[in-house]
């Protein structure tokens, strides 16, 4: 019989540890996506088989990169929490786990940066 | 880890439960959020070709546009609308409203309607600004 309380054993376990921070900025970022999808949805229709140079007009625009910078870092933040809790679900051997939760969070770093970057390659180089 | 986590009681599990309306809604919201994984693929795939140049953003029209393209495409506004939909429903369960059984039914039919309306509504913009209605 230990002589340590209750709390004390569950303190710095489970969801009392960091569960709340992720639950919430899943949350938060999830709201973001509310008015950044609906916008990339519609900017995407209005370039629906767009040439070459109407692209790089489009992407030119300061207003349009910044948003679509946003629309990157908020989804790929997103997509990355979530499949924290998909792959936290289903997975139960521990080396697997750990690789796929590696995996999905470079994958999500990797693919926002390559859009972020492409983004500000165009604004600046024209 | 220590002393956790031996003979904790067990909620039934999916194996055990009969599909119902709402927990198959339920897991569609997971289901498109994983698929939506791939849709990025495209998305920084078309942005990259953007930023390489001419040829390698035609190219990419190409693909994007090809009918397989264009049925990935379709999947993908179905998938983010769908999401998107049942998205702003689990916000709002999680400021506490809606709950109720009879209410979480109706925003569930709300959210295939507006799954359904939102993707024609932007396929025929789409087709539109291509001029393929005279």
């Amino acid at each position: 019989m230990s002589r340590r309380s209750s709390l004390g054993r569950a303190r710095g376990l489970g969801s009392s540890r960091d569960g709340l921070h992720h639950w919430w900025t899943e949350r938060l970022s999830a709201l973001a996506l509310v008015p950044l999808t609906v916008w990339f949805v519609a900017s995407v229709v209005t370039m629906a088989g767009a040439d070459y140079y109407a692209m790089r007009d489009w992407l030119g625009n300061p207003v349009v990169s910044g948003l679509l910078i946003l629309v990157l870092v908020a989804t790929f933040y997103h997509g990355a929490l979530a499949a924290q809790v998909v792959i936290e679900d289903y997975i139960h051997i521990e080396w697997l786990k750990l690789f796929a939760l590696l995996a999905t969070k470079a994958a999500a770093t990797l693919l926002g940066l390559a859009g972020v970057l492409a983004v500000l390659v165009v604004l600046f180089k024209g | 880890m220590p002393m956790s986590s031996q003979n904790r009681p067990l909620s039934p599990h999916l194996q055990v439960y009969r599909p119902q309306y709402t927990s198959v809604i339920s897991i569609f919201h997971r289901i498109t959020g994983v698929g939506l994984w791939a849709g990025t693929l495209l998305l920084v795939y078309w942005l990259v070709s953007a930023a390489i140049g001419a040829e390698a953003y035609e190219t990419a029209r190409d693909i994007i546009g090809s009918f397989l393209g264009r049925l990935c495409l379709f999947g993908w506004t179905v998938a983010l609308f769908y999401h998107l939909c049942n998205g702003i429903r689990h916000l709002v369960w999680d400021i506490g409203l809606g709950l109720e059984l009879r209410t979480s039914f109706y925003s569930g039919m709300a959210v295939l309607a507006g799954t359904v309306i939102l993707t024609l509504v932007t396929w025929f913009a789409g087709y539109y600004v291509m001029g393929a209605f005279p």
